[in-house]
């Protein structure tokens, strides 16, 4: 018999202490913690996502009167309000580097009047010194003036191709054939050492006749040099001959090459749909185009290419490298004491600050076996002091991110290596398969799933480093992509570039920040995009292969 | 506390009558397969095995029943030295096959697996299509010819009944077939090897009882080519399928004598016990 006191508690639960009891608090407190870090997630993306597609966009060109001082053309940037002392303030882009000495200018709003869109302004993208606003005068070929007024205007977009052609073959051939003649003289000098070398020593006497072979070689490459550099400079002059005339709303004059002119448009006088075009040629630049103007305009190309390859030669590296010790650790080594320190040490290893891998990598890699490979294969270049694989390198670089990432994909095909069945081990150990075997061929293919899982953490952390590339490889600048066309086409010893490191020299290193700031936010968007789009593929193939295998039976 | 039980009736007839099933006590006792002799098996400390003496005759079925723990699966699994991969696992005595003792120092335990083919109590099929489930055994053996394969593909489905039911999917994910399915499919990937004996260890304990009928019906198939070991916790199909049944409790052999004998004329008190469900 129960009593019905036992029923009946003493005192009725209070709200707090029903909603205690029921684990509402907790329900609360984990759903708020998502939703604060989906908001804060979904906040970044959007801010990356707005300023790195408005980049691009032709923005109307404001003209307006200023109380004391000249009158400003100009893109409407910011404004800000009063605050204390300081009256409200409207910031414009002006452009015109080399005039004005700045690209960004704040005004007191109070001081501006007489706000107008101007058809004819124009707004001219350049090679050099950034953007030029004004209006265009007229165009002279070969210092005669050619057209004026609104004729001038159609015969710019008319010869700027031509023009920008020579540039860009006067370009090419700088840097392709007389490249390819550098490199043929640079080995034609090496030969000239090794045979020294094998003499005995730098500068040893050398057998005659190879000296005067190599002396007669450099001679016939020098002459072909200093042609190749007559017509890059014959093309060069000829690239300049037309030029735009043009002035500033303040009445300066300025005379700008078509050669130099990547592209000039009316931004108040084009429709949607022009502008449309517009967008999607600038962003189709940056992302096929070279950089120019230290980075901070043109495209990023080098940088999209530097990042892919890095992070798929460090996958193609790190997911063997970490599954076969993986394996090692969960198979084959004795589960005792010295097996747990070693995967306590793994998982600490991913906590080590990035940079100090980059030092580990540099002297290790670089110095290290980079400089033993110098020695061995390359003792002319190293008697020279070119290094070839002791320097900085994508090869290096991407080992170095291999070794960063390891541990996520030791961990991950650890996991599921464990997650294999007993049952499918024992089946296969029951048909007389070896250990090896059953590995091979039962535990491997189960686990890849899981190894998948590990790689695209490591894709992803890889992708986004940046501390350890910046002294084992990545440059500002690199003079040619780490795969092309001259023998043996992969160059894993050159050094390249990489999105990572390009938003933080643009963004923090570059003279002309504010300017830069556009460009910052779409390089990200471009990284963040580029991160997905290997994870998307590898996400892809996982879910292929898990579906072939796992169609789940009960 | 629990209830005393009512009496006991005598054990209920198995639904297939096992005289029929069991050698003639004329004929000459066929041939000795597995000769187990003085057996002692340990865990670390624990024993769980304890002087444990039989011997399980050529292409018979041969049963091991018992409560759990008493050490039918332990004996079972030692047939085909599964129990090495477990740490600290220890043997006393011998057990013969064919005359030789498979514990010897320089035997080959991959030689004696593909000899001594096993069932799980669940079904195990790999994450592989039905066809190379089948043709495991053969590829690690280092087969290599298509119409090899395919023969012996279709002739192991055959022999395990699913042929059938497989036969055009044979390229689909085996985890794509039901539970009674997957364990004809593990019977088949073991004939494939062609194996002497055939270890089963509670092949039916996850099936329902259509499954069960099957694969039962299946390993009266299979005698005539195969010797059958069985763990059974179903008394029902120890009496229905095998022809001798051996009783294990607590680590000890209490009895091993023909089915027949077993079921309705067991010479020890525990047995009977056993058998007729007052304990266990």
């Amino acid at each position: 018999m129960t009593s019905p006191a036992l029923l009946q508690p003493a005192r009725a639960p209070t709200r707090i202490a029903q909603l205690f009891r029921r684990g509402d608090h907790l329900l609360w407190i984990s759903g708020g913690a998502l939703g604060l870090a989906v908001l804060l997630i979904t906040g970044l993306l959007l801010l990356v996502v707005l300023n790195g597609l408005t980049f691009f966009w032709p923005f109307p060109l404001t003209a307006v009167d200023r109380a004391g001082g000249p009158p400003l053309l100009g893109v409407l940037t910011a404004t800000q309000p009063a605050h204390k002392a300081t009256p409200a303030q409207t910031q414009f882009r002006v452009g015109n580097r080399e005039l004005y000495n700045f690209d960004f200018i704040w005004v007191p709003t109070a001081q501006l009047s007489n706000y107008r869109a101007p058809d004819d302004a124009v707004e001219v993208e350049r090679q050099e010194n950034g953007d030029f606003l004004g209006f265009l005068q007229r165009l002279e070929v070969g210092g005669r003036v050619a057209a004026t007024g609104p004729a001038a205007w159609d015969q710019l977009l008319a010869l700027q191709p031509g023009a920008r052609d020579l540039a860009a073959q006067a370009t090419t051939l700088q840097r392709d054939e007389i490249g390819a003649l550098n490199a043929r003289i640079q080995d034609a000098k090496l030969r000239l050492v090794s045979a020294q070398l094998a003499a005995g020593g730098l500068g040893s006497p050398i057998d005659p006749a190879l000296a005067a072979t190599v002396t007669a070689d450099l001679a016939a490459l020098q002459a072909r040099y200093e042609t190749l550099r007559a017509r890059a400079e014959a093309l060069a002059v000829e690239s300049v001959a037309a030029q735009a005339v043009f002035t500033t709303i303040d009445g300066k004059e300025k005379k700008i090459a078509l050669a130099s002119v990547v592209r000039a448009f009316k931004p108040n006088a084009m429709g949607f749909g022009r502008k449309i075009g517009h967008y999607l040629g600038r962003a189709a630049e940056f992302v096929y185009g070279e950089p120019r103007e230290s980075n901070t305009e043109g495209g990023v190309f080098p940088a999209i290419f530097g990042t892919v390859m890095m992070t798929l030669i460090m996958s193609i590296v790190v997911t063997p490298f970490g599954v076969v010790a993986a394996f090692y650790l969960r198979e084959y080594a004795r589960q005792g004491l010295i097996v747990r320190l070693v995967r306590i040490a793994i998982n600490n290893l991913a906590g080590v600050p990035s940079i100090v891998f980059g030092v580990f990598g540099l002297g290790f890699f670089i110095y290290f076996i980079g400089g033993g490979i110098d020695r061995a294969f390359f003792p002319a270049q190293t008697a020279l002091h070119v290094p070839t694989f002791g320097t900085g390198g994508i090869l290096w670089a991407s080992l170095t991110l291999a070794l960063l990432t390891v541990p996520v994909v030791i961990v991950a095909t650890e996991e599921s290596i464990a997650a294999v069945s007993r049952g499918a081990r024992e089946g296969s150990l029951a048909l007389g398969a070896s250990k090896f075997q059953t590995i091979l061929h039962i535990v491997l293919p189960a686990s890849v799933p899981g190894i998948l899982t590990g790689v695209i953490l490591a894709m992803a952390r890889g992708a986004g480093e940046v501390a350890p590339l910046m002294i084992t490889g990545v440059v500002k600048l690199a003079p040619g992509l780490p795969v092309d066309g001259t023998f043996p086409f992969v160059h894993l010893d050159r050094k390249f570039m990489h999105l990572g490191f390009h938003i933080y020299d643009v963004g923090f290193q570059s003279p002309n920040i504010e300017a830069a700031k556009p460009m910052v936010y779409a390089t990200t968007l471009l990284l963040i995009a580029i991160v997905v789009f290997l994870n998307l593929f590898a996400i892809l193939l996982r879910d292929r292969i898990r579906r072939k295998y796992h169609t789940g039976a009960f | 506390m629990e209830p005393p039980r009512p009496a006991v009736p005598p054990v209920p007839l198995p639904a297939r009558p096992v005289v029929a099933v069991g050698p003639p006590a004329a004929v000459a006792p066929p041939p000795v397969k597995l000769r187990v002799r003085s057996v002692n098996f340990f865990y670390g400390a624990k024993q769980a095995l304890h002087s444990v003496s039989l011997d399980i005759p050529e292409k018979r079925v041969t049963a091991f029943i018992g409560p759990s723990g008493c050490g039918k699966s332990t004996l079972l699994r030692c047939f085909n030295r599964m129990n090495d991969l477990v740490d600290g696992a220890r043997l006393e005595g011998t057990i013969l096959l064919g005359g030789q003792d498979i514990h010897a120092p320089n035997l080959d335990v991959i030689e004696l697996r593909k000899r001594v083919g096993m069932v799980f109590q669940k079904s195990n099929p790999f994450p592989k299509s039905i066809y190379e489930n089948v043709a495991y055994g053969l590829r690690i053996a280092g087969v290599r010819q298509k119409s090899t394969l395919d023969t012996v593909v279709e002739k192991s489905l055959r022999g395990a009944a699913l042929w059938d039911e497989a036969k055009d999917r044979l390229h689909e994910s085996a985890l794509g077939l039901s539970g009674g399915q997957q364990q004809r499919l593990c019977i088949a990937r073991a004939i494939a090897v062609e194996p002497d004996v055939i270890l089963m260890d509670e092949p039916c304990s996850a099936l329902d009882p259509i499954a069960t009928a099957k694969v039962e019906d299946l390993i009266h198939e299979l005698k005539r080519e195969f010797t059958i070991v069985i763990v059974t916790h179903n008394m029902q199909q120890a009496a229905r399928c095998s022809d001798r049944t051996a009783f294990f409790y607590l680590g000890q052999l209490v009895e091993y004598s023909d089915t027949g004998t077993i079921f309705m004329n067991p010479a020890n008190p525990q047995t009977e016990a056993y058998v007729s469900g007052r304990f266990g």
